[in-house]
């Protein structure tokens, strides 16, 4: 989509900065916005692109820098460390060869940390997109890995 | 029964996408009473109901509900935080997903009672799903007349907006939410002013948690006298637990005040699996005191658990068997509010980096008697000295520690060096 078509849908006032970049990231393959969509957007709301800037820095979900085709975030706070979140993130970084904060060379995944997912019933839990996987094991990492892989070649 | 389910009792029951399966299981008659009541007798009834906020700090209900009520502005905001961000809390999640019109009740109810003309529901980033259920309610719910313009013909005028977080646990805190929602980053602001005096957009706000708001209809519907025989004498109705870690059947399970945690843990929770044994709860959260077992008989209870210099929190339960390391677990919170922390302030920036570091000499068998007083000083200085409430909470769960498992401390300082 457009960014000035998700421009569109909103009221033009600086409340909705947040749901702007939101709405925008997701349209984005490689979920981040560029200098020129921050400039474009400080234009649309008339703030100054510093603003802008500073909203897209203080949130997690926010990005300048491109990533991954496919995000993977793990939770690493204490529900799921005491669930052997270990062995997963072991199983990740070995999978995808990368650390956390890298991408692959392909640029297929990026893994990330995240906060708590509100999964902790059934942790160890991770987020791919928007989609949440629970309950993991490493066998089970590995099939979601390779469905994921899979859909590359689809 | 151990359980009462109330604000849980159509989990399952209805389809969360289905206004019309909510009013067929008595949802939105509370609000068709409340519009036929005054105004006062609505917030007396909360009064009665001796309803404490659910969010963490157990403020009583009725009172920022008056405060609104009296302050006099053309446009007052009600705000229902669903920025439910701490971990091992997801009471929140599983109440806007499996029965999203039930807050929105209690957002209408209490927006007519203190005559506020908007409301936000702000739902963090992360709960994808939660945000689309709560969108379709809202819309449904104008749909059929309970939002809008003169709603059930009663005159009075209220609408609701789904505001969505982007990742940061520091929105949760009343004043970073304001700013967020505003479309700032969310850092927080001094107070006074309270945000019943000036608020969103500089106007009168009155904010409560997502099962604050879903306590309303049930007030309503029973009264507030007979809401306030449920639970304890100091802390009435009930309380939903996010029940996790080590443990046989976690979940969230609503429970009347004044059962015990091993309640909790052993006839709920199933206990701990494989027989293991249970070396340490941590309460409420990441921000929340870590107890040993023989402490498990304490009272769910917001009186009871203010002796830890904390709050009941949000209800979390996190359990912890004997294969875990203390100082690993310290680091992981430590690491995450210093991860949360916006920088504003010097105690909560700056501590968390020295906390940090103090922790990891521990863990890694480096410490002296020195750290141990350093940790300690410094943890109190950021408890007692933060601007909001992740600083002075953030500190909580170190500081228990400190007392409950001192030995742990001890015997690093003594094995250090000695691998």
């Amino acid at each position: 989509m457009q960014l000035r078509e998700i421009l569109g849908k909103y009221p033009k006032t600086e409340d909705y900065l947040i749901e702007i970049l939101l709405d925008y990231q997701k349209t984005k393959i490689h979920h981040y916005l560029s200098e020129e969509e921050l400039k474009e957007i400080a234009e649309h709301l008339n703030i100054s692109e510093s603003k802008v800037s500073s909203v897209m820095t203080f949130y997690t979900l926010f990005s300048m820098k491109p990533k991954g085709q496919y995000v993977i975030q793990i939770c690493h706070d204490v529900p799921c460390y005491v669930n052997d979140q270990n062995s997963i993130l072991k199983t990740l970084t070995n999978l995808l060869n990368i650390q956390v904060g890298e991408t692959t060379e392909d640029k297929m995944f990026t893994l990330e940390y995240t906060s708590c997912l509100g999964a902790c019933d059934k942790a160890p839990a991770m987020r791919i997109g928007e989609k949440t996987f629970t309950a993991l094991t490493p066998n089970k990492v590995k099939a979601i890995l390779a469905e994921y892989r899979g859909k590359k070649h689809a | 029964m151990l359980e009462k389910k109330m604000l849980t009792k159509r989990f399952g029951i209805v389809n969360p996408l289905s206004i019309k399966d909510y009013i067929d299981n008595g949802g939105y008659i509370s609000l068709r009473k409340a519009l036929t009541m005054e105004k006062i007798t609505i917030i007396d009834e909360i009064e009665n109901s001796k309803l404490r906020g659910r969010g963490g700090a157990g403020f009583p209900v009725h009172i920022k509900m008056l405060s609104l009520a009296k302050e006099v502005s053309d446009v007052k905001y009600l705000v229902n935080n669903a920025d439910e961000g701490e971990p091992g809390n997801f009471k929140d999640r599983a109440l806007l997903e499996n029965d999203p019109h039930l807050t929105i009740e209690g957002m209408i109810i209490s927006a007519y009672a203190s005559g506020a003309t908007k409301g936000y529901i702000y739902i963090r980033g992360e709960y994808n799903r939660a945000i689309s259920i709560m969108k379709w309610a809202v819309d449904q719910a104008r749909d059929m007349g309970y939002l809008g313009e003169n709603i059930l013909d009663s005159g009075f005028d209220f609408d609701i907006e789904v505001r969505t977080g982007a990742g940061a646990y520091v929105v949760g805190e009343e004043f970073a939410l304001l700013e967020s929602i505003e479309g700032k980053a969310g850092r927080t602001r001094v107070k006074p002013p309270f945000p019943t005096e000036r608020g969103l957009f500089g106007k009168p706000t009155l904010i409560n948690n997502v099962e604050t708001f879903c306590n309303l209809p049930f007030i309503i519907e029973m009264s507030g006298k007979s809401f306030a025989k449920i639970g304890t004498p100091s802390s009435t109705g009930t309380k939903l637990i996010s029940l996790s870690g080590n443990i046989n059947n976690p979940g969230v399970y609503e429970v009347p005040f004044g059962v015990t945690l091993r309640d909790v843990i052993d006839t709920l929770g199933g206990g701990v699996p494989e027989s293991r044994k249970l070396k340490m709860v941590q309460l409420g959260g990441a921000c929340g005191p870590i107890i040993p077992e023989f402490m498990l008989d304490l009272k769910i209870d917001y009186d009871r658990f203010e002796d830890f210099e904390s709050k009941t929190g949000a209800g979390a339960i996190i359990v912890m068997d004997d294969r875990h390391n203390l100082f690993e677990v310290l680091l992981r919170i430590v690491e995450f509010f210093g991860h949360e922390s916006c920088g504003k302030c010097t105690p909560c920036r700056e501590g968390h980096i020295q906390l940090e570091y103090l922790v990891k000499k521990f863990l890694y068998n480096e410490s002296t008697p020195k750290d141990l007083f350093s940790l300690e000083s410094l943890a109190r200085v950021m408890h007692q000295t933060s601007l909001c409430g992740l600083g002075q909470s953030s500190p909580i769960s170190l500081i228990s520690t400190l007392g409950y498992f001192r030995d742990e401390y001890h015997n690093r300082i003594e094995f250090a060096g000695k691998e």
